[in-house]
């Protein structure tokens, strides 16, 4: 055993991630007077859409959520990220020290990230993810006077164009790669629906119709020391467009490591989970984008329901199940519309960097390999992002299943993992 | 390739390293060669190894077999390919105290004695070559003949190497069991005068008999550190807890990647083929490497892995004829030294296989010796 025991919190409920589903679910126990504690790696609570620098900034409804967190008694630990876990207990590195949560209940709200598709130049200085741009918009990036292309597909991408606009970037092009006519129909299903997310009306206003292109896409971006110039095409008819940013992502995928560790079942890609967000494992619950990408009210509410559930009071939950079912059906057609159409499966060369962290080029990978193998053979995914970026573009481009998730599910210290024994044994009395 | 239509000259079980280096082999030595693997290459222990290229001293025949193994991959270096990682970097084998320091000098006096180059380092020697590591130390012995490599890339630079010397290799390929003069793979059989078995730790299931065991390790991988470490540098106390078959233990054991990275091992378990991390054992050995290393606290780790040794009861390899079936040879059994000893292993076997003089007896390793100690004991 270790010379000195970790630090060691208990409580009701410990929730992973305060994003929008981590926040309203520690609300809803924290004022149901439920000890809880959140556990988020960022440095502050608001996960990837209201992680602004100052509050201020942030529409009301966030601020409100955010203000009644504080309020409500629960424990935020902000930069703890969580490591290893096993049944209710979590390891997790706050401020580089390893800690232990033990817990009735565990709610992950771990979110997702942005899906990357590589095409010939996606490497280049001044090529960005669409979050990723929005995450420097966020952070202060002057972008004024710049020349964007935003490009890819999903509601992300009007709303990062009108941010770009707001601060005074031109935005030359917004390709969305989903044909005109399915888009036009998503559109169309909104209005009937109690969807805020996609606003499209009011992020239009920041971008002109006319710049606003279906059914076109990204086939490469050219420059030298950063992106000059980007190769546009809508299947027959290929341009070129001149900028100096370009800001491109393919949607978000679930982000469902720790929910993989901990053995909860995973359906195409996404944590199953029950009508009160239960997964598969006892004790361990699922609320926001982990279970399917719906959008930060379809988390709040989600995170909402787990809460409930989580303190065994499932009844409370009924008022809030139509609102989630409702946000489940927008899921689905939020998939159907913005699926990667077959052509971005062909876009990169044999020269085209796949794998970022161990550089690893297309021409090495052979499709007939899998995970494991592009692994072994050429590093593809071994490097610190441990294929978090890559693995799912190469899931995406060969049809791959992804390799088993292994310990630590983020970079922890050889001095954190030495504790990793701690998830195993009962909490000793502090005499 | 043709080679299926004529049956082969001899079916190689399993492409690990040992197998692939025995495929090389063979077909070098004009045989054809048919190579079966359940999975890919390098896809079984061989995934999961450390790629040191040790020359170890735990009896005389393990280090007649080591020595003259990191003998053959040093002829072989020039010719590796990138994706083999080789790097010369030497072990060091760490003293902790003044008695460990007499077990060092000792272990220098055999080392050289048969032709193995060594050094011993005193303790600011070695504090000046790995500053990294806690001060004071006794000492150390420097072995630079020593290197590491990565093991699946070399496992599938043999393979390929065998493939062009007109070996032919079938993956996915799962062997149901071996027969006199064949192999039966998805219920039929394809003949062959020699079947090789190199399935590695799972060579009991095709032939019955063997006393080979699957003793789990832990390893886990840090981020990009250059300069942290420099050699491989192993406790000397790492012997013992490879040669007790206890069923629990670790030592320090450090391995500097070409990338930077810093691989850190070991542990050994006999619980089966369980592929789970066991957490306490994981921190053991991980407290064990910084108590030896006490910078590693701070070094981020981004990956733990387990697997399994081929284990034998007298912590050598069985290879030669099987006596048991006709036509049936092993080349398994190699514990934690099979990256090592894998072109050792092929050449004797290829030796024997052709009627070949072997550079080293071959005695030590012969496969019926574990029945003859079972039929002495029972
Ligand atoms: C890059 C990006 C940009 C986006 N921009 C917009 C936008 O502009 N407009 C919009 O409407 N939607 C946007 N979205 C979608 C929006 O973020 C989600 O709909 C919403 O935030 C989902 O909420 P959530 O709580 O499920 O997840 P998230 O908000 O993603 O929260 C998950 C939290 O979990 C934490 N976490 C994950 N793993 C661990 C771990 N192991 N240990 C500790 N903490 C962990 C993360 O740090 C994160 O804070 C964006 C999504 C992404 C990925
Ligand atoms: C943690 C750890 C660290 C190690 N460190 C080192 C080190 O530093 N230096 C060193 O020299 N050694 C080291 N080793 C030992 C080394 O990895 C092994 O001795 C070596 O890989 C064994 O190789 P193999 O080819 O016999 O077995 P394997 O690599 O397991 O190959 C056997 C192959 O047979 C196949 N197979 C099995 N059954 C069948 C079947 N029925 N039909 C068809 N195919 C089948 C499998 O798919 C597999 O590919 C280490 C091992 C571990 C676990």
């Amino acid at each position: 055993m270790a010379e000195t025991a970790p630090r060691r919190v208990t409580a009701d409920v410990a929730i992973v991630g305060a994003g929008p589903a981590g926040i309203a679910a520690a609300v809803r126990a924290a004022e149901s007077g439920a000890r809880v504690v959140v556990l988020d790696e960022a440095p502050r609570p608001g996960g990837q859409i209201w992680r602004h620098t100052t509050r201020g900034t942030l529409p009301r409804g966030a601020r409100r959520w955010l203000e009644r967190l504080d309020a409500s008694g629960a424990q935020v630990l902000s930069g703890a990220s969580v490591v290893d876990a096993d049944g209710p207990r979590l390891l997790a590195q706050w401020r580089g020290e390893p800690l232990v949560v033990s817990a009735e209940r565990i709610i992950l709200a771990t979110g997702a990230r942005e899906l990357f598709l590589p095409f010939p130049g996606w490497t280049l200085p001044g090529v960005v993810g669409v979050g990723g741009a929005q995450a420097l918009l966020k952070a202060g990036m002057p972008v004024a006077g710049r020349r964007v292309v935003v490009a890819g597909s999903g509601p992300l991408l009007l709303a990062v164009a009108a941010a770009l606009a707001g601060a005074g970037a031109h935005v030359a092009v917004v390709a969305e790669q989903a044909p005109a006519a399915a888009v036009r129909r998503f559109a169309a299903g909104l209005w009937r629906r109690p969807a805020k997310l996609w606003q499209a009306a009011r992020y239009r206003a920041g971008v002109p119709r006319a710049r606003h292109r279906p059914g076109v896409w990204v086939t490469r971006a050219d420059g030298d020391t950063t992106v000059r110039e980007v190769t546009l095409t809508d299947g027959r008819r290929t341009w070129t467009v001149p900028c100096d940013l370009l800001a491109v992502g393919y949607g978000l995928v679930p982000a469902t490591e720790l929910p993989r560790l901990l053995g909860c079942r995973i359906e195409r890609g996404r944590v199953h989970v029950d009508e009160y967000q239960r997964t598969s494992e006892p004790a361990i619950l699922c609320a926001g984008e982990p279970t399917g990408i719906a959008g930060a009210h379809a988390a709040l509410v989600q995170g909402q329901i787990a809460a409930c559930a989580a303190l065994d009071r499932p009844a409370e939950a009924t008022s809030l199940l139509a609102a989630r079912d409702a946000w489940r059906r927008f899921a689905a057609r939020l998939e159907a519309t913005f699926a990667p159409r077959d052509e971005l499966r062909t876009l990169a060369d044999a020269d085209t960097v796949v794998c970022r962290c161990e550089d690893v080029t297309l021409g090495r990978i052979d499709a007939s390999w899998g995970s494991r193998a592009a692994k072994r053979y050429t590093r593809a995914g071994m490097g610190p992002c441990q294929g978090r970026i890559c693995g799912a573009a190469l899931q995406y481009l060969f049809d791959w299943t992804p390799d088993r998730v292994r310990v630590p599910v983020a970079p922890a210290t050889v001095g954190t993992l030495v504790h990793a024994a701690a998830l195993n044994t009962e909490p000793q009395d502090p005499s | 390739m043709s080679g299926v239509a004529v049956p082969p000259d001899a079916v190689v079980v399993g492409a690990g390293i040992v197998g692939a280096a025995c495929a090389l082999e063979l077909a070098r030595a004009g045989l054809r060669v048919l190579v079966l693997d359940a999975g890919d290459v390098g896809g079984g222990t061989t995934a999961a190894g450390m790629g040191h290229l040790v020359v170890m001293d735990d009896s005389e025949e393990q280090f007649a077999l080591t020595a003259y193994s990191v003998r053959l991959w040093r002829e072989l270096a020039p010719s590796l390919p990138p994706e083999c990682e080789f790097d010369p970097c030497g072990t060091l084998w760490i003293a902790a105290d003044a008695a460990q320091l007499e077990a060092v000098r000792r272990k220098h006096e055999a080392y050289t004695a048969r032709g193995v180059a060594a050094e011993v380092l005193d303790g600011a020697a070695l504090a000046a070559c790995e500053p990294a590591l806690r001060a004071p130390l006794a000492g150390a012995l420097l072995v630079p003949g020593d290197a590491v490599l990565y093991p699946p890339g070399a496992a599938r630079h043999l393979l390929a190497e065998a493939c062009r010397a007109g070996a032919v290799f079938r993956g996915g390929s799962r062997v149901d069991a071996i027969r006199p003069g064949a192999v039966v793979v998805g219920g039929r059989a394809l003949p062959a005068g020699i079947v090789v078995n190199a399935a590695g730790a799972a060579a009991p299931e095709l032939t019955p008999g063997l006393p080979i065991v699957p003793r789990k390790g832990h390893l886990a991988i840090t981020d990009r550190y250059p300069g942290l470490c420099r050699h491989q540098i192993v406790e000397l106390g790492y012997l013992q807890s490879a040669h007790e078959m206890t069923a629990e233990s670790v030592a320090f054991n450090v391995q500097p990647r070409r990338t930077g990275q810093v691989l850190i091992g070991s542990s050994r378990e006999l619980v089966g083929w369980d592929p789970a991390t066991n957490r306490a054992v994981l921190g053991r050995m991980l407290e064990r490497a910084v108590h030896f290393m006490p910078a590693l606290a701070a070094a981020s780790v981004i990956r733990v892995w387990t697997g399994f040794r081929p284990a034998t009861p007298d912590k050598l390899p069985l290879i030669g004829p099987w006596e048991e079936m006709e036509g049936v040879w092993v080349a398994a059994g190699h514990e934690g030294l099979g990256i090592t000893t894998s072109l050792g292993t092929a050449r004797l076997l290829a030796d024997l296989i052709t009627g070949r003089t072997p550079a080293i007896d071959p005695a030590p390793y012969a496969p019926m010796r574990v029945l003859s100690a079972a039929r002495r004991h029972g």
